[in-house]
């Protein structure tokens, strides 16, 4: 009877504080994800967002392409008309 | 049943319970994360989808601009000659001589000429073509853009002068002489006899 007595005071005193403060501590670790993993979904969601401008890349291509014909047609004079140094 | 067993199935009891309230509330922390997670993972398909064709598009870009300037940079050095060609270059972007021409590695250990006194201010302009000129404003085909009542003041604008001329507002000379608005010494003796020294 003695010793289930002492098993019953060391269930209660070192095993049940021990099993809660292991528990708090894995739920404390769990709800301190849940903002990060908020915020990073956040911050996808808003780069996503920024993305929305690539499509305009293909008409600075075209421009780009035009611009550089322009220039070549330009420095085509130029080699006509200025004498070579 | 002895109390002490009692304690012990009492305690036993409150270790399950607290196991039950602790890993269901860590589930449901998990099953937010999971979510959170889908919708990153969602986010970034997005990222990468939109991504996607960037590149070809920016190596498009970068070959027709790297084209142009490797032509426009002969053209330079092939009217200019490298000595001058720097000079201009250095003219136009003060210290870009420094990192010389692209495809004239060569162009980096020349020393840049002061472009003023080998270019006439209208070679100069004739640079700037392209990048400030109004040239591009107008319609080829339209009206000529010089002014031409005063074509002459602008054709010689080009050229250094001989004299600087500039600000044209600068304060006129004084005027000096004995009938001058302004006299600048108020001496009382002018125009008396000369004062002669007494002799010993």
């Amino acid at each position: 009877m003695t010793l289930w007595w002492i098993g019953d005071i060391v269930l209660l005193v070192v095993v049940v504080p021990i099993v809660l403060y292991l528990l708090n501590d894995v739920l404390s670790a769990s709800k301190s994800i849940v903002p990060s993993v908020r915020k990073i979904a956040d911050v996808t969601a808003a780069g996503s967002r920024d993305l929305d401008a690539v499509p305009l890349l293909l008409t600075t291509q075209d421009q780009v392409r035009q611009t550089v014909a322009g220039v070549a047609n330009y420095g085509g004079s130029l080699d006509v008309i200025i004498d070579d140094a | 049943m002895p109390a002490a067993g009692v304690v012990l199935i009492v305690t036993v009891v409150l270790i399950v319970l607290a196991l039950v309230y602790y890993l269901v509330s860590t589930i449901v922390q998990l099953r937010a994360i999971t979510n959170g997670l889908d919708d990153v993972i969602g986010n970034v398909g997005e990222i990468l989808a939109k991504t996607e064709p960037v590149e070809p598009v920016v190596a498009d870009i970068n070959a027709n601009l790297d084209a142009a300037v490797g032509a426009l940079e002969g053209l330079l050095v092939k009217k200019a000659g490298m000595d001058d060609a720097m000079g201009l270059v250095d003219g136009l972007y003060p210290g870009a001589a420094a990192a010389g021409l692209r495809d004239f590695p060569e162009s980096r250990e020349i020393t840049p000429p002061r472009i003023g006194e080998v270019y006439t201010k209208g070679t100069l302009t004739l640079a700037r073509l392209g990048r400030e000129a109004p040239i591009a404003v107008a319609n080829p085909a339209g009206p000529v853009l010089r002014n031409v009542e005063y074509g002459s003041l602008n054709a010689r604008l080009l050229y250094p002068e001989a004299r600087q001329a500039r600000p044209e507002r600068l304060e006129r000379s004084p005027v000096i002489g004995t009938d001058s608005p302004e006299q600048y010494e108020q001496r009382e003796d002018i125009g008396k006899p000369r004062k002669r020294m007494r002799s010993a």
